[in-house]
């Protein structure tokens, strides 16, 4: 066996309710070298990380630090034994200096004092050793948000890790505090520390990782070599699963399918275009106003077409539509409607323009638990149920009761308090809700995420009779068969922007995982044509 | 066989445990209210006379039009700690336009030099539903915790009923003006006549209108009440004002049955308000869950216990630690119960 391997997990699984997250996953990480982790949304990274953390315990399994078996408790264990985790939120004090954020609870002096002297000199040190220069007493609150990673880095240096895990750490920064980072994980790597660097660009992951390994569904695909592995190699084998589950595209065919690549801004607007979206922009939080969550979006929706949003998490899809939907505010963009500009800032202003949206988080967005089933759907219709202020019980209860039958929604009753549905139940009390208000265009976001096959197979067919009655829907998804074989056409999204528009004919997995995966500098052109 | 035994009988005792609280919980005011009427019916007759009856429904009418106005704000998540304060400032307004100013302190009764009842009445409603307003402004606007809005409301409004009375009670009124607080139609008195009312009214705005369906909505669950296209600033806004209202005509009524009306009327009143309400079920930490008919139970709880323990000759004190623990124990219960069911 190889001496140099720090870490060693050996067919490590792990269940969710319904979902097998990990299964019998293996994983390597040497001393001294950089290990990249990639894979799909889902793919099972996130699990991987959290049990190396401590944060969630495996089902069965086993690791191995430095060729000695070991049971990770909890993430404080996890510190203790010598292996850190750099979320991509960082856990940091932000009113406190870096200095008191690097050795917390850790601090040099007596039970009572604090000798700062000696923190002061102690941080220097080791900024110095990363190569770093941040003044030890500045406010973590006001550097940016690489120099709070660096922090972060420290702090877990200053604890004698031998392992760094790094999750999405390139995600938040411009290319030239990249290269400042992967500086620092040269250095890492001089000192004997094992990396493991998680990340969606693999242009990065390729550039400074020496063993790259592919996760997919849970499973190990492969562990390449930086020498062996190519960006198409990775794709591959990030996508290569078997064709579908459970839908066929046949009948997506009887469908009136619109043409791509007609000109966007003519003179004449195309009259089967329902929507179109031109330079949708936003701005990240007012804490960190620099980094732009949505980056001059444009596309086109047509009546009757699901069109696809591809990406990966972080690409910026359910910022887009939430824009569209006046759910958030928009920094620059203008909506058209049928070709008339108009002006959406509120959800309510958004159901006026015939537009419905069916949320990410079903429990914290779309439904109000405690209450009834016939509340929930009819909520967003009272103002037609309504006479002289009151509800038309009855009125209301025949159209819910419609909805309910169309949908199969199982449930006992009309006054059933939606807590008590199941996933799929509730996802279509959501669906149900929005259909009652006869949307033209309707908004769904990951409309089968956590619900069982059963029911997303009824939300599919849902989706083609809807299209096929002159709806136009916009679908949100990470999981890229469903999106290949319901959508007319595929928006690809990274990093905030559109890098391709595709038809599904032209589309396959990997050219899709390939526009998902570009990095801005290299898709300047593509935006540029795309925006026409 | 013997593990089987052993762990299936926990689980019974706990599903019936569970059966047991969702009665408790769903009439659980109820059932205790009455559980302490029979009480004091036996251990004292008189309780029972219809004397005494209504006695015990004037006491609380005042809490109780303010427990309505608060009942609307605690189902959006709020609470509205000025109630008192607005209560007392309005009173004083209500007085001083009756009586044709402040300057007119202890005029004797029955002189109408004023601006009549009517406009009097008004003011005090109009001064109630402006304080709202501003409070609902802060919280809907502003953005600040409901609160420390009505916390600030609840002191500003205390030192503006002080600036405006300069300290003195406005007092004596004529028999048109008492009889709103201190009057009966047939045996029942007339403040109870307009908590009765007022109750009906708002049950059925919170039950059968769309407004009391976007109350429960914005309660139950912000986010996804604001992406259905409510208004969430004017919904929130509205029941602080909702709440004034209740305030100001409550500042009428107390000023009427007192027959006077003073700058120290109302304080503590928030905490009885609130408290009434919550045993009645609505719940302060989950927003859009309670209802008018259990704030109507928990009120008259506080009422007739307070009656009762008085006709018992317990002292007024220990009938203040009592209420303490009952507040604690109702939210307990509602808690136990709803953990049950879920």
């Amino acid at each position: 066996m190889d001496d140099n391997v720090l870490l060693r997990m050996e067919n490590v699984s792990k269940a969710f309710p319904g979902v097998q997250a990990l299964a019998r996953v293996s994983l390597e990480a040497r001393a001294g070298e950089i290990l990249g982790l990639v894979g799909e949304n889902g793919a099972g990274k996130s699990t991987l990380m959290k049990i190396l953390s401590g944060a969630y315990p495996m089902d069965s399994g086993q690791i191995y630090l430095q060729g000695q078996p070991i049971t990770i408790k909890d993430p404080h264990h996890a510190l203790q034994l010598g292996i850190s985790v750099i979320y991509q939120e960082f856990n940091l004090m932000p009113n406190l200096t870096v200095m008191e954020n690097i050795f917390v609870g850790r601090y040099p002096g007596d039970s009572i004092f604090v000798d700062y002297r000696q923190l002061f000199r102690q941080t220097e040190e080791l900024l110095s050793r990363l190569g770093v220069s941040l003044p030890p007493t500045a406010i973590v609150r006001d550097l940016s948000v690489a120099e709070q990673q660096m922090v972060e880095i420290a702090k877990a240096l200053s604890m004698q890790v031998r392992v760094i895990i790094m999750d999405e750490p390139t995600s938040a920064l411009s290319g030239a505090e990249v290269q400042v980072l992967f500086n620092i994980m040269r250095e890492l790597k001089r000192q004997g520390i094992a990396v493991i660097f998680i990340s969606h660009r693999l242009q990065e992951v390729l550039t400074i990782c020496d063993h790259i390994m592919v996760l997919r569904d849970g499973r190990n695909v492969g562990m390449l070599t930086a020498a062996e592995a190519t960006e198409d190699k990775l794709v591959s084998m990030m996508v290569g699963r078997s064709r579908d589950e459970f839908f066929h595209k046949e009948h997506r065919k009887s469908r009136v399918k619109a043409r791509p690549g007609a000109p966007q801004l003519s003179a004449v607007r195309q009259n089967d275009v329902i929507l179109e979206v031109r330079g949708l922009t936003r701005r990240g939080s007012k804490f960190d106003p620099s980094a732009i969550v949505v980056k001059d979006v444009s596309f086109d929706l047509r009546r009757g077409e699901i069109l696809g949003l591809a990406g990966l998490v972080g690409a910026g899809r359910t910022e887009t539509v939430r824009l569209i939907v006046g759910a958030d505010k928009r920094d620059a963009g203008e909506i058209y409607i049928d070709g008339v500009p108009v002006d959406i800032n509120s959800p309510l202003d958004a159901i006026r323009h015939g537009i419905g949206y069916v949320p990410e988080d079903r429990k914290e967005q779309g439904l109000i638990l405690n209450q009834a089933l016939h509340f929930n759907i009819s909520l967003p219709s009272l103002a037609r149920l309504t006479r002289f202020g009151f509800v038309g019980q009855a009125q209301e209860r025949q159209s819910v009761q419609q909805f309910v039958t169309q949908l199969q929604i199982r449930t006992p009753s009309l006054d059933q308090i939606v807590w008590n549905l199941s996933g799929g139940n509730q996802q279509k009390v959501v669906i149900a809700k929005w259909l009652m208000l006869r949307p033209k265009i309707l908004i769904m976001d990951e409309p089968t995420r956590g619900i069982d096959v059963g029911a997303k197979a009824e939300i599919y067919a849902l989706m083609d009779e809807l299209a096929r009655s002159g709806v136009s829907i916009i679908m949100v998804s990470s999981e890229l068969p469903e999106l290949l074989a319901m959508s007319d056409r595929i928006v690809c999204m990274a990093e905030g922007r559109v890098t391709a528009i595709l038809d599904v004919s032209e589309a396959t997995p990997e050219i899709v995982m390939r526009y998902c995966t570009v990095q801005h500098e290299t898709l300047h052109v593509e935006a540029v044509q795309s925006n026409g | 066989m013997q593990t089987v035994t052993a762990s299936s009988t926990p689980v019974r005792t706990r599903v019936r445990w569970g059966n047991l609280l969702n009665v408790v919980s769903r009439f659980g005011a109820l059932s205790f209210l009455t559980a302490l009427c029979i009480v004091f019916a036996i251990l004292e007759p008189a309780f029972l006379s219809t004397v005494n009856i209504f006695n015990v429904l004037r006491q609380v009418s005042i809490y109780g039009l303010l427990a309505v106005g608060m009942t609307f704000v605690i189902l959006t998540g709020g609470i509205d700690l000025s109630v008192g304060s607005l209560l007392a400032l309005s009173g004083l307004v209500c007085a001083a336009v009756e009586k044709g100013g402040t300057g007119l302190l202890s005029v004797t009764a029955g002189e109408a030099k004023g601006y009549g009842l009517l406009t009097a009445v008004v003011a005090a409603i109009v001064v109630g539903l402006a304080g709202g307003m501003l409070q609902g402004l802060g919280v809907s606007r502003l953005g600040v915790p409901p609160f420390i809005v009505t916390l600030g409301g609840m002191s500003a409004f205390r030192g503006a009923a002080l600036l405006f009375s300069q300290g003195q009670p406005i007092s004596g009124f004529r028999e048109a003006y008492r009889f709103w607080g201190q009057g009966m139609i047939g045996p029942v008195p007339v403040p109870v006549i307009f908590f009765l009312v007022f109750a009906a009214i708002a049950h059925i705005v919170l039950r059968y209108t769309k407004y009391g369906r976007h109350i429960y909505a914005v309660g139950g669950n912000r986010e996804a009440a604001r992406l259905s296209g409510l208004n969430i600033k004017w919904l929130v806004l509205s029941v602080y004002v909702i709440s004034g209202f209740f305030a100001g005509l409550s500042g009428f009524l107390l000023s009427s049955r007192l027959n006077s009306a003073e700058q120290v009327a109302g304080i503590g009143y928030e905490l009885t308000v609130i408290a009434g309400v919550v045993i009645g079920g609505t719940s302060l930490t989950r927003g859009g869950e309670g209802s008018i008919f259990g704030t109507v139970i928990g009120v008259l709880l506080i009422g007739v216990l307070s009656n009762g323990l008085t006709l018992l000759n317990v002292s007024s004190y220990f009938q203040q630690v009592i209420i303490g623990l009952i507040i604690v124990f109702a939210v307990f219960f509602d808690q136990l119960a709803k953990s049950a069911r879920r």
